[in-house]
């Protein structure tokens, strides 16, 4: 079978011509389906756009250095407004009916899931390439990165600590281990704080863990404490935690036992609480905050793969997420690019995220000779992507202007294909070439306008389009179109527009004339008749009248010529014309030309009388 | 999600052509029920046909619009040797109700002896010129030289290709750098004469065309051809389907403009995919022209790439025979990486026919092949949007 296609702006039409017919031809048209919380995730687009624009216009002659804290900043916008973008999609997830397509509720959840990944990874991207934090509070941001993603905690802790008895709370135990498995010292201290008021006997048991948690140090950065320092008081404190585990000081409750292999670093045991961690990430930073906490970026990678395999096992492939989590951990940054490409088939978070790394330099300095094509490319898809909605398309625009490549070329292609629905949709996407001097889409815009206005008969319209587009040869064709309407019907239309054409008018000969045309019947509704007069003669003279209208101009002079203020001067001038006029044309109806003689002859003889008369 | 949604043509006979308007407004199909229809497509989406009349008097090969700065106009070219021009022309208030319009013949170009295979309309910073090709291997330009006038066409040139001719493409630069060319693809079967694609450009010296390339490598009969959006590089880019899918890459070699030879061609290979495994019929560029989409005989639209390396690989698949594709690997896991995977989602989707008997639910496919993760997300869908965009 034949299969015959066809692109569309947004669809794609598909035909089965099959070489022997079976049934009713058909064609499929193919399009996403835009229902699915798009005018919530359209917000994402449309707050990102504002961020990406202010990013690009950082100046470039700032050092590096004082700008990393703008591009963090910059970058903790873009994660809350995808932060804000999730709650509204879980908000929204939650509204559905009954009645709501099984997929379209999948969509949104789906969405949620997928912005949440993204969120984490960007985050870590955050920590690891834009903060570039080093040791000490490389460890301290890991930790803040992971305690914002397990947020169940929060709610679980909030549970327990309001029920009536939170020590007897099932949960309540798992509590206080996710707490210290995330480094929250002093909420697990409060949370215990419940167990050992009510057990007098075991409290000094309680009391042991409860120092053992509030001297755990935590390095300062901002503190004038070294991190030579900080790492021998940590020593000190650990082996203090081993002492206590050595003593079996905790042996007489298994949970207390269970916290003090953690904070003694036991793999074996944080590796235990896979249920709360829930993912091997979380059971990095565990491990990496009780057993080396100092730890410097470049040795990551080699706990962050081990920590995967020790959670993962054996039998359980990593998942797209994990890959690009890892290369994270590695500092391959174009990895991380190129597996989001591919994993998330997602242009919206790779080239936000490309462009940001972009600015920071940073894919520069991880060797990426194709640095800056890199971000070009990922931005120009995502601009494209988004020129075929009704009105996303102007977001777009942006994003092609700050790509230095092809950005303009792009543009160029993609906004004369904007279905120009109404006048005001045009004026719009005119404005835009105009403001960047493309003037071959300009005229061509104007010149489709133009032909349209035409088609329906609105010569006023098309006029207007065709002085936009500077086309002399069309206005000129509508000007006769005019023109010819006027010896029709005998009057014209678009008063408004033809009287103020102003300079416009000398676009083309016979758009001035026309304009001039006009004006002469104003003069002469005016009753400015020597005015009028002196016009009409200047439009014979200056040969710009078409000579076929010659005879309707000294008809419309008829009148004139009554008037007492036309001069000798101009009479003779006219009736030369109307000499011309009539050898040129022998078929002139013979009334006419009687009339226009009689006319002629009448007024000359009043002229030289008044002269006569008018003392010189 | 991706919906597909299958019209009724309505045509007595199997469809030939399917063409959009320059803004994807409106379309044209052609048949042999020696018809064509225009549709249109309404503020809410739903295409509706706003004529239909009869053409030829044999099946209607191909159908094209002119550029909207010329007004409403179309082209056809049929079996029965003509090729004719078309202008819509605003009907009467009642007609306009009732949402249907006329179109009336402008001119029928009568000089073809055999079937006319193809007509394009070339650039439009060429003015308005009609080119058709015909079986018997002539190929033929014309010009009208008041756009006001469309009943006014004069036969400017005409080339004998020496082969049959199946289709034919210019080049859309409008660069000053390059003159006017135009590749033209045979389906002749006849193996003396290698090359099926010749490429043939405007000298204005001698103000002819002449041929400046043949594609040697091209041995199989051409079923489409088509050059890509230029972008303002120096060089062109062809695509053409024949038993396979080929890009050729065009590397113009210096020339004295005052010569009157056709400029030289460094020819490359920039990519060739077998993977319809059949003839392949259709190939079409997207404005920006980074994307390639091609359908062959077995019954799929794949979709072809270049990324950031200029390295083409396939990156979607549309199958139009309704069966599914069977192992569709990976599974959609949770957020969080290792969570338990959720039931695989498959870029199932599903259409109903807008008329005919019952309600038949057919499958369309869109299967990502980058998919061994088995991601899906709004976000893919929306890429893949980015895909079918221009």
């Amino acid at each position: 079978m034949h299969l015959g296609f066809e692109w569309g702006p947004g669809d794609l039409l598909v035909y089965e011509t099959n070489y022997k017919l079976q049934g009713s031809p058909l064609v499929h048209v193919v399009r996403k389906d835009e229902d699915i919380c798009s005018p919530i995730l359209r917000k994402l687009f449309n707050e990102s756009h504002l961020i990406f624009v202010g990013l690009q216009k950082i100046k470039e002659d700032v050092p590096s250095k004082n700008k990393k804290s703008q591009f963090v900043s910059i970058s903790k916008n873009y994660r809350s407004v995808i932060r804000a973008c999730m709650e509204e999609l879980q908000q929204n997830a939650g509204k559905h009916s009954p009645d709501t397509h099984r997929t379209r509720r999948g969509g949104c959840s789906r969405s949620v899931s997928i912005l949440l990944a993204i969120e984490l990874i960007w985050n870590l991207c955050e920590v690891l390439f834009i903060d570039a934090a080093p040791a000490g509070s490389l460890l301290l941001h890991l930790l803040d990165w992971v305690r914002l993603h397990k947020s169940d905690v929060d709610a679980r802790a909030r549970e327990v600590l309001q029920s009536e008895s939170p020590a007897q709370h099932q949960s309540y135990w798992d509590v206080v281990i996710s707490l210290v498995l995330q480094g929250r010292m002093d909420e697990a201290r409060q949370v215990l704080s419940k167990q050992a008021s009510l057990r007098a006997e075991s409290s000094s048991v309680f009391k042991r863990m409860d120092v053992l948690l509030q001297t755990m140090p935590i390095f300062n950065p901002t503190g004038t404490q070294t991190l030579t320092e900080f790492d021998v008081k940590w020593r000190h404190w650990h082996e203090e935690c081993d002492r206590c585990l050595q003593d079996n000081t905790f042996a007489s409750n298994r949970h207390l036992e269970t916290i003090v292999k953690i904070l003694v670093g036991d793999e074996d045991t944080i590796l235990e609480q896979k249920e709360l961690l829930s993912t091997w990430y979380h059971f990095l930073v565990t491990r990496l905050l009780f057993t080396h906490p100092t730890i410097k970026p470049p040795d990551l990678h080699y706990y962050a793969q081990s920590s995967m395999n020790m959670f993962l096992g054996p039998r359980a492939p990593p998942e797209p997420l994990d890959i690009i989590l890892l290369s994270a951990f590695e500092f391959d940054l174009h990895q991380v690019i190129k597996d989001c490409s591919i994993a998330l088939n997602n242009w919206w978070f790779v080239a936000h995220l490309t462009d940001l790394l972009d600015h920071c330099k940073l894919l520069q300095s991880h060797n990426l000779h194709f640095g800056s094509n890199l971000r070009e490319f990922l931005v120009l898809e995502y601009a494209s992507g988004l020129f075929t909605h009704h009105s996303l398309w102007q977001l777009a625009v942006d994003y092609f202007d700050h790509c230095p490549e092809f950005g303009r070329v792009y543009l160029e292609l993609q906004i004369e294909r904007i279905p120009l629905d109404t006048e005001r949709k045009a004026i719009k996407v005119l404005r835009i070439c105009e403001d960047r001097q493309m003037s071959e889409q300009v005229r061509s815009i104007c010149k489709i306008m133009a032909k349209r206005a035409l088609r329906n008969n609105r010569l006023g319209s098309a006029l207007s389009w065709s002085i936009r587009a500077k086309d002399a040869a069309f206005a000129t064709l509508i000007s006769e179109r005019f023109l010819q309407d006027y010896c029709n019907k005998g009057s014209f239309t678009d008063l408004d527009l033809l009287d103020n054409l102003g300079p416009a008018m000398l676009l083309s000969d016979r758009l001035t004339f026309l304009g001039k045309y006009r004006e002469f019947h104003r003069l002469y509704g005016e009753n400015r008749f020597s005015e009028a007069a002196k016009l009409l003669l200047s439009l014979m003279t200056a040969k710009i009248a078409p000579r076929g209208l010659w005879m309707t101009l000294l008809t419309d002079a008829l009148p004139l010529l009554e008037q007492k203020e036309v001069k000798t001067r101009t009479t003779h001038a006219l009736h030369s014309h109307f000499t011309v006029v009539k050898k040129l044309d022998e078929d002139i109806e013979s009334t006419k030309t009687e009339l226009l003689r009689l006319a002629l002859a009448r007024n000359l003889a009043m002229a030289i009388v008044k002269e006569g008369t008018i003392e010189t | 999600m991706f919906v597909a949604r299958s019209i009724a043509a309505d045509h007595k006979d199997l469809i030939h052509d399917v063409s959009y308007d320059f803004h994807g407004r409106r379309m044209a199909t052609c048949s042999s029920d020696q018809s064509i229809k225009v549709w249109d497509k309404g503020g809410n989406g739903e295409w509706t046909c706003t004529a239909s009349w009869k053409t030829h008097s044999g099946s209607v090969w191909r159908v094209t619009w002119a550029h909207p700065e010329f007004g409403q106009v179309l082209a056809s070219c049929s079996f029965d040797r003509t090729a004719i021009v078309w202008e819509e022309i605003v009907g009467e208030s009642n007609d306009k109700q009732r949402g249907q319009s006329h179109w009336i013949k402008r001119t029928t170009l009568v000089d073809s002896r055999t079937s006319v295979t193809d007509v394009k309309f070339a650039p439009k910073h060429m003015g308005l010129m009609l080119t058709t090709c015909s079986a018997d291997g002539v190929v033929r330009i014309y010009e009208a030289p008041d756009v006001m006038n469309l009943s006014q066409w004069s036969l400017q040139h005409e080339i004998s290709s020496k082969l049959s001719c199946s289709c034919i493409s210019w080049n859309p630069s409008s660069s000053r750098a390059h003159a006017p060319m135009i590749a033209v693809g045979s389906d002749d079967s006849n193996v003396t004469y290698g090359g099926k694609v010749q490429i043939y450009e405007y000298n204005e010296v001698t103000r002819k065309y002449a041929k400046a390339e043949t594609l040697m490598t091209v041995a199989d009969a051409v079923h489409d051809i088509a050059f890509a959006p230029n972008l303002g590089r120096s060089f062109h880019v062809l695509a053409i389907a024949t038993k396979d899918v080929r890009i050729f890459k065009l590397v113009p070699l210096q020339k004295d403009s005052s010569s009157s030879a056709p400029t030289k061609f460094e020819v490359q290979v920039l990519a060739q995919f077998d993977s319809h495994n059949s003839q392949v019929w259709r190939v079409s560029w997207n404005i920006t022209s980074t994307l390639l989409a091609s359908s062959g005989d077995d019954g799929c639209v794949r979709l072809w790439k270049a990324n950031y390396m200029d390295n083409w690989k396939c990156t979607g698949i549309l199958k139009g025979d309704g069966s599914q594709v069977s192992g569709q690997p990976g599974a959609l896991s949770g957020v969080l990486g290792s969570a338990t995977a959720q039931s695989a989602l498959n870029g199932l989707i599903e259409y109903k026919h807008l008329t005919g008997p019952g309600r038949k639910k057919k499958k369309l496919e869109i299967l990502p092949l980058q998919s061994n993760y088995g991601w899906r997300s709004y976000f893919e869908v929306v890429t893949l949007k980015h895909f079918l965009y221009f």
